[in-house]
């Protein structure tokens, strides 16, 4: 049973001018479930990973007190269990039965209880899988209960969670609220949270704390959120429950640009393929392909973008997108006649970085289409400016944060005037704030008379931006 | 903030889980560079020893391994790994390999001793390639080569030191580098220089 | 095969591959070949995968005797002429013996490799070797990231498809895009190290503790047997090449 308690706690990291976090005071008791909100990089991940102990001396520096129970959490590792927000870096074992019991050995737990704990983590979190299924072979929303059902077989008193549904799809979402509902009640954990898209755990949590640059900001129950505060978490860019998406008229496309008839995809060498779909793609026109996970629709948006061969039937470009490209299909353009027909925009940014600074990042495109460099440098800058990414100009793309990063990615793709934009997840990991710029730019995009494929799990994307919807169904 | 006295040269978890993954990667590259050596050294030795200058393919990961970690033991570490790896994908020269990594490694390590761990820059890399192509240059020469002429073993020994300096020290420098400007170091001190 | 344990497989392995390259004579090395092939069909792996497993071995085996066919020191009489390459008997032995001492000492330790799980592997060495845990699992844990990094090396590929930059330039070009795709799966990995490395310590890694173990690692009288077995190849294949006047030891 552990009382969390800040007093004056601050954090600096090493090299850095200024502090992260200054001034964090509460006390948190057995049994809340605390709902941590603030601004992007406020540094709501750094209190958690503190509270849980992970936080490297060597990184920096602490000022004011951090306890649990009175002691410092590192020393007391094991009672503060830490989800991370990417599924797929918290996999630390092959096996699902080694992976939960990973925490215990480390522990020292006997080995007849760590299988005892095992199953009835994984019970808990609703993971009906066999001990030896392999960890490579769960989805998403599975990898985030096989790391709860970690965490949970150490037993500890609090669970702290960075952002858990940040990388999952809806279903995936819910089946994690449940999950964590299940293990709170039933445990009587305390719950520390971070999350941005707030409505989906406004009604679980019972408190909820602001951060803000100076400390925080408020901290009381949720209903009890006063406008002001509320209007100052909005503009920061977080989600608050109730706010009004207004749905755009809907638009119809001109020319038809790319199409497909009887077409299944599925990667190379891989014996899951989709169900057949028709698709045409028009210009000025935004079609959102939605569905659940495994229905392939990433591999769809690489097939559109003629970067992987189709499984069965064909993508044909109408003569008004191919131009003096050799062919029909966008499979068989080169490089260099795809850069300026189709831009693809991959669900990971990091994947399409390839120079050293976000400059040369937009400027890479017009470059290998051979533009003059005046040409260049007037294409970098407007972008630059529309993509409110100035002051980043000389950062090296990596450094970026997520939402950054996408923009940036976006950006590289239009830097060549594709005709057709074709976007894997744009508002994945998005703010409030970013996420209506995303929207806006894409709106402007469509005026403009770019024909846009955007795959998305976002409902309120695509009530807010498509005109035609494709519905990719599930398969086994 | 308690003071707890931090042994620095103890490893952190991010120093084995990286230094691993350092490993892990370039035991891919040592595979595909052994398999890129069988035509690419049949040009080469048309002049005796040459094919050593090709060595260094085989060396970088331990220099690599001793510039982000920083701690003993790191480049063996790595560069044990590396060849682990490598020849469990399926490298021609078996064990063997196994046993040039650790000597290899051997090599890089002790120029990073000599500094007394204190000294990570440029030319510490160069020498420490260096320090590793001359274990690699021996230890091919005694396993591989028994019985060649002094004109040959000159010739590898010489070889053996320029890659190891340049493939096997000045470029993991610069791989180093650009990772720390990418932001992947941010919890080594190589990537909190400048 | 899958139940022998890792340890024993290792030396195993071990044992033939020192063994074997104590000498460099085609006899010794064909010996063992031979009884590694006919203990294949024992091995447990499917055919197919076993092809698969083999064939960069089989194709990389022949290489590493090509360049003392065209290079080595011309010993014996010319076989044949080809362009400016003389080929003699000694060279053609000396080829053949290493291309069969490659086969023998890799092709066990491919197997071997293929029907082992890595976790079984580190607990053996962990808890049996008494190898530090931390490095055991640590190097455990980036192993399996090797499946991850297979993936983002498949999607670099085609993210530069997409960005244009993907084809002309000739050879050096090509080299040097590689070079840079090679530097981003590095930064891509590194970055997924540093994140497992907290995970890890969420968990309790490095913790004050002295560790227990889930699983345990086992050596049985059967395993005994497997090394024994190695051995006893091993033993037979030096001693059919010294019966034979084939026996050439490396340093010498």
């Amino acid at each position: 049973m552990a009382t969390l308690s800040a007093q004056g706690w601050g954090w600096q990291f090493a090299a850095r001018p200024a502090p992260a976090l200054k001034n964090i005071s509460f006390d948190i008791t057995q049994g809340e479930r605390v709902l941590l909100l603030g601004a992007s990089g406020v540094g709501k991940s750094t209190l958690l990973r503190a509270v849980a102990g992970v936080l490297g001396e060597d990184e920096g520096t602490a000022s004011g007190g951090l306890t649990l129970d009175g002691n410092t959490p590192e020393s007391c590792r094991g009672t503060v269990g830490l989800v991370l927000q990417d599924p797929e870096n918290q996999v630390i074992l092959e096996r699902v039965g080694d992976d939960v019991a990973f925490g215990c050995e480390n522990l020292g737990i006997d080995r007849e209880e760590i299988w005892h704990r095992v199953d009835e983590a994984l019970g808990l979190v609703g993971l009906d899988v066999p001990l030896t299924r392999s960890t490579s072979a769960l989805s998403g929303g599975q990898k985030q209960r096989l790391a709860l059902a970690g965490v949970l077989a150490m037993k500890p008193g609090i669970i702290a969670l960075d952002e858990p549904t940040a990388n999952l799809d809806p279903a995936g979402a819910i089946a994690l609220k449940h999950a964590v509902t299940q293990v709170a009640d039933a445990t009587g954990a305390t719950i520390v949270m971070v999350e941005h898209r707030v409505d989906l755990w406004w009604d679980f949590a019972t408190r909820i704390i602001v951060l803000g640059p100076n400390g925080v900001l408020w901290d009381g129950a949720p209903s009890a959120l006063p406008e002001e505060t509320a209007s100052v978490l909005e503009s920061a860019g977080v989600w608050l429950p109730h706010k009004q998406i207004h749905s755009s008229t809907h638009h119809v496309g001109s020319t038809v640009l790319l199409s497909a008839q009887n077409l299944q995809v599925g990667y190379p060498g891989s014996p899951m393929v989709s169900k057949e779909v028709n698709i045409h793609v028009r210009a000025g026109e935004i079609l959102a392909i939605t569905g659940p996970n495994g229905a392939g629709k990433t591999a769809l948006a690489l097939t559109l973008g003629g970067l992987i061969p189709t499984q069965s039937g064909a993508v044909i470009a109408a003569s008004e997108l191919q131009g003096s490209a050799s062919g029909i299909t966008p499979l068989k353009w080169r490089s260099r006649e795809l850069l300026s027909r189709i831009g693809s925009v991959f669900q990971a940014p990091e994947q399409q970085f390839i120079a050293a600074t976000v400059r040369e990042e937009l400027a890479a495109g017009p470059k290998a289409l051979k533009l003059p460099s005046v040409e260049v440098k007037k294409r970098v800058a407007e972008l630059l400016e529309r993509l409110h990414l100035t002051e980043l100009a000389d950062a090296h793309p990596f450094t970026l944060s997520g939402g950054q990063q996408r923009r940036l990615s976006v950006g590289t793709a239009l830097a060549t005037k594709p005709q057709l934009l074709i976007l894997d997840e744009p508002t994945f990991g998005q703010d409030a704030v970013t996420w209506t710029e995303m929207v806006s730019l894409l709106s402007e995009l469509r005026a403009e008379g770019c024909g846009i494929v955007a795959i998305t799990h976002d409902a309120d994307f695509v009530a807010a931006v498509a005109d035609t919807v494709l519905e990719l169904g599930g398969e086994k | 903030m308690h003071a707890t006295s931090v042994n620095k040269y103890r490893w952190r978890t991010v120093d084995i889980v990286v230094a691993s993954v350092i490993g892990v990667a370039s035991g891919i590259i040592f595979w595909a560079w052994g398999l890129a050596y069988g035509p690419l050294s049949a040009a080469l030795s048309a002049t005796p020893g040459l094919t050593a200058l090709l060595g260094g393919g085989w060396l970088f990961a331990a220099v690599l391994g001793g510039l982000i970690v920083r701690k003993p033991g790191a480049a063996i570490y790595t560069e044990l790994i590396a060849a682990t790896v490598s020849a469990l994908i399926g490298s021609q020269w078996g064990f063997g390999t196994l046993m040039s990594g650790l000597i290899q490694g051997l090599g890089a390590e002790l120029v990073f001793a000599l500094f007394l761990y204190a000294n990570w820059n440029v030319f510490t890399a160069v020498l420490a390639g260096a320090g590793a192509g001359v274990a690699m240059s021996i230890n091919d020469l005694v396993v591989w080569y028994p019985g060649v002429d002094a004109g040959f073993q000159t010739v590898y020994v010489i070889c053996g030191v320029i890659s190891g300096a340049i493939l096997g020290g000045l470029v993991p420098w610069f791989i180093m580098r650009g990772l720390a400007r990418a932001g992947a170091l941010s919890r080594f001190a190589a990537g909190r220089q400048n | 095969m899958t139940t022998i344990s890792p340890l024993a497989k290792l030396c195993a392995s071990g044992i033939l591959g020192v063994v074997l390259l104590l000498s460099l004579d085609p006899v010794s090395a064909m010996v063992a070949l031979l009884f590694e092939l006919a203990l294949l069909p024992w091995a447990g792996v499917p055919a197919r995968r076993l092809l698969r497993i083999l064939i960069p071995l089989l194709i990389a085996a022949p290489f590493a005797g090509l360049a003392t066919l065209l290079y080595g020191r011309g010993v014996g009489e010319v076989l044949v002429v080809l362009g400016p390459w003389e080929i003699t008997s000694g060279e053609a032995e000396l080829a053949l013996a290493i291309t069969l001492r490659v086969l023998a000492v890799a092709l066990p330790a491919v197997v071997l490799f293929a029907t082992t799980d890595p976790t079984d592997l580190a607990d053996g060495l962990a808890q049996l070797w008494k190898l530090p845990a931390r490095f055991v699992i640590g190097a455990l844990a980036a192993i399996r990231m090797l499946g991850l990094m297979r993936q983002d090396w498949h999607m670099l590929r085609l993210a530069r498809r997409a960005r244009g930059v993907a084809d002309g330039g000739g050879p050096i070009a090509a080299l040097v895009r590689l070079g840079n795709q090679a530097l981003a799966l590095l930064t891509i990995a590194v970055r997924r190290g540093s994140l497992l490395a907290t995970a890890m310590e969420a968990r309790a890694f490095d913790a004050p503790v002295t560790r227990t173990w889930a699983r345990e690692a086992k050596f049985t009288a059967r395993d005994g047997w497997f090394v024994c077995g190695a051995a006893v190849i091993a033993i037979i294949a030096v001693m059919m090449a010294v019966m034979t006047g084939a026996w050439n030891f490396v340093i010498s």
